[in-house]
């Protein structure tokens, strides 16, 4: 972060990474090296989350920058919501600083503790819709999306599958040309 | 497109322009009747539906408030979102997935069938299934539904091709692609289905039977259709002769306007077809409009449903390909033996990418279940569950009078309370489900819970007996005669098909029904 910056009263913390060489994302961003800015949360508040949200959600090959996705969403949608922000930041302030250096189970535990809290749904909640919904996670995990703009998938592998007997015509119906 | 005034008394108001109020518009129009339809949504087109999921829910879907109660796990999953319906021109049928299975004989006569159920309110339909299947016919060849009056069927995808060998592997006979509303090869002008799966998102190529691009331009060809779009009806009033007489409603910028009418006709698809009658409470009907019997927003029905998903170790692609085609028809029977009345359906059931741990997995699940979940994603098969649900009458739409909508009024409350006939249907239907995916090899398998209502019946039904419904075999209101249902609310009870089929062909025999009756002067 450069000084200039730096005096944007706005920014609270920030978080950085590298993005995994030769990894889908590596391929699809201009470089590997990432720097998110937060707005509310501290860069130590941010760091917490974002292993949080791995805890939840966790792919291991999945780079740190999809996860700092999801901290940005909920570091965004805190702006305009004090009641959500205080809960958020004291649902961080329990887990603590040492949460994100914890191991896995560790991690898991402390979740399940408080699964039933406001805090952890909000954070699950905004994990499952952020993390999958971006470009990075559709390469991720294969995830072809729309396909009108292709001319469907008509064509295009929608019955390429090879590993079961097929479907007698009678139960299926004619492949257009 | 015909301008009809507002103190034009002649006009007939449909309310709601989706599979019913879609249908029943062009019916009345292109036989000469004046005909406003009011609908709340906006109005999209194949070139405007947004292809990206979370941007085309927003697009499409009623996000109005609504609130819920009751045992149904969709209060703790969904509390903002009970139940599943669309806010566009052409209604929910922009965002189905097409499915035109009919109703059995054997359903329309569910109290004769399954006998008394204890805590249910099941009745028998007041319509003979012979007369129903003469509108079932005629909703086919219109909607150009496939495997029926000599269409083919689609294709199989990869998808269908897990389940029909799962099924088949199991004993199960009856499988197939199943009957849609989707084109297999370009007919009524519109284009023929791509196989590209974005059927809830819109379909682009226009495949998938719509109001939007069928009904709906060809009742404005007519110049006898004044399509108001962005129009929500706040209340429907009635003269001292207890008949309907207007419909107040709002524009998009919020201005109040009162539309004459000589017969009204609300189709605002259950949930909100109950909320409009129950809003127009009066003087003369304290309790609602047509609510003499204390019956409407009672017996309110969404189907017994949920996901079941087999993970698999060879690549399958489930995106690829017609949501929806693919049925297991053999559970539709009524069969005491597996412990239940009634009967259900399986149906192939895709979801995208960043809808699947939204919409197809409990909300208890997380951390490695969920990691080992998702990432089988293209090595994934799944299905929903069909089934017919009991209906009881305390579970109902009232008004929640401490929430209100923008326009200040109070929104739907939805409150379901399970039976446990619906229970145990659901886990028969998981325990066949998982059984089919793991008889082809899953290494695992895993269901939802119930998922938010896209199928909304029962809140205004037919009945014979005044008593048991809102509304005769017509649709039209036991208290006001010129009161007309239109839409699924009017579902006897549901039966184990989806609905949309039965409600266009509902739609088609009371727009008959109604030119017969205007021409003779009996309304
Ligand atoms: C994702 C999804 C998939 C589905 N798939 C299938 C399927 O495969 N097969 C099937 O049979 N069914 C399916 N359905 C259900 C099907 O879409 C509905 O059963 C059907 O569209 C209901 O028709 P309707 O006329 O009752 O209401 P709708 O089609 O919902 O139309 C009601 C219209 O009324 C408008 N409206 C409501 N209140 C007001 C008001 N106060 N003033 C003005 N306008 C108002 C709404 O904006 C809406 O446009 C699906 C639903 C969803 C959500
Ligand atoms: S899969 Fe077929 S019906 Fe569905 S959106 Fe694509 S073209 Fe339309």
């Amino acid at each position: 972060m450069d000084n200039s910056r730096r005096e944007f009263l706005a920014v609270s913390g920030v978080l950085t990474g590298l993005l995994v060489a030769g990894g889908p994302l590596a391929l699809l961003a201009p470089s590997r090296a990432w720097s998110i800015e937060l707005r509310t949360l501290s860069s130590s508040e941010g760091a917490t989350l974002q292993s949080m949200t791995r805890t939840i959600a966790p792919h291991d090959r999945l780079d740190n920058a999809a996860y700092a996705l999801v901290v940005k969403a909920i570091d965004e949608s805190l702006q305009a919501d004090q009641h959500l922000a205080d809960v958020i930041q004291s649902g961080l302030g329990k887990l603590g600083s040492n949460f994100a250096t914890s191991p896995e189970e560790v991690r898991v535990n402390m979740l399940k503790n408080i699964e039933a809290t406001e805090f952890f749904q909000t954070v699950r909640a905004k994990t499952l819709a952020t993390l999958y919904a971006s470009p990075l996670a559709y390469a991720f995990f294969g995830y072809e999306g729309e396909a009108f703009s292709k001319g469907g998938y008509l064509g295009r592998g929608f019955n390429d599958l090879k590993w079961l007997p097929e479907v007698p015509l009678e139960d299926s119906g004619p492949v257009p040309n | 497109m015909a301008q009809i005034a507002h103190d034009d008394s002649n006009a007939v108001v449909i309310i709601g322009s989706g599979a019913g109020g879609g249908t029943l518009a062009h019916e009345l129009t292109r036989r000469g009747i004046q005909v406003v339809l009011l609908e709340a949504g906006a109005r999209q087109s194949m070139a405007s539906f947004s292809q990206n999921p979370g941007e085309a829910f927003g697009q499409l879907t009623w996000l109005d408030p609504r609130t819920t109660s009751g045992n149904w796990s969709v209060r703790e999953d969904y509390p903002g979102l009970p139940s599943w319906t669309a806010k566009t021109v052409g209604g929910t049928t922009v965002h189905w997935t097409g499915a035109t299975p009919r109703i059995s004989p054997w359903e329309v006569r569910s109290r004769t069938t399954y006998g008394a159920v204890d805590g249910t309110s099941l009745i028998d339909w007041p319509i003979e299934y012979s007369e129903l299947l003469h509108y079932y016919e005629l909703a086919e060849k219109r909607m150009f539904v496939t495997r029926r009056h000599g269409l083919p069927g689609l294709p199989a995808s990869n998808h269908f091709k897990v389940m029909y060998n799962g099924a088949k592997r199991i004993g199960y006979k009856r499988v197939h692609t199943g009957h849609l509303a989707v084109n297999t090869s370009p007919m009524d002008d519109r284009g023929m289905c791509i196989q590209q799966g974005f059927c809830v998102q819109g379909c682009k190529t226009g495949a998938k039977w719509s109001t939007l691009y069928t009904e709906i331009p060809r009742a404005e060809a007519t110049g006898n259709l004044d399509l108001r779009v962005q129009c929500h009806a706040t209340r429907i009033e009635h003269g001292p002769d207890g008949r309907a007489n207007a419909v107040i409603y709002r524009d998009a910028q919020g201005n109040e306007h009162r539309q004459k009418a000589r017969l009204v006709c609300v189709a605002c698809n259950s949930v909100e077809t109950a909320r409009l009658l129950l809003l127009s409470e009066s003087a003369q009907f304290p309790h609602g409009l047509a609510n003499s019997t204390d019956q409407v927003g009672r017996h309110y029905c969404r189907h017994t449903a949920g996901f079941i998903w087999g993970l698999f170790d060879k690549p399958i692609h489930m995106w690829r390909g017609t949501t929806l085609s693919g049925i297991i028809e053999d559970e539709t029977k009524h069969d005491p033996k597996r412990g239940f009345a009634g009967g259900y359906h399986l149906e192939l059931a895709a979801l995208d990418l960043p809808s699947l741990p939204l919409a197809g997995i409990p909300h208890t699940v997380w951390g490695r279940d969920l990691g080992f979940f998702m990432e089988h994603y293209d090595r994934m098969a799944g299905m929903l569950i069909n089934g017919e649900d009991m209906p009881r009458s305390t579970n109902r739409v009232t008004l929640n009078r401490d929430v209100k909508d923008r326009n200040g009024l109070p929104v739907a409350h939805i409150h379901i309370d399970e039976h446990s006939n619906d229970t145990a249907m659901r886990a028969h239907a998981q325990r066949q489900g998982r059984a089919v995916y793991e008889a082809v090899g899953a290494i695992k398998t895993m269901v939802s819970r119930q998922t938010p209502a896209t199928h909304n019946m029962g809140t205004a039904r037919m009945s014979k007996d005044p008593r048991d419904g809102v509304c005769n075999a017509h649709g039209r209101a036991h208290d006001v005669p010129n009161l007309y249902i239109s839409d699924g609310s009017t579902l006897s009870t549901p039966g184990s098909a989806n609905p949309t089929l039965t409600i266009v062909a509902l739609a088609l025999r009371q727009a008959e029904h109604i030119s017969k009756e205007l021409k003779a002067q009996n309304i």
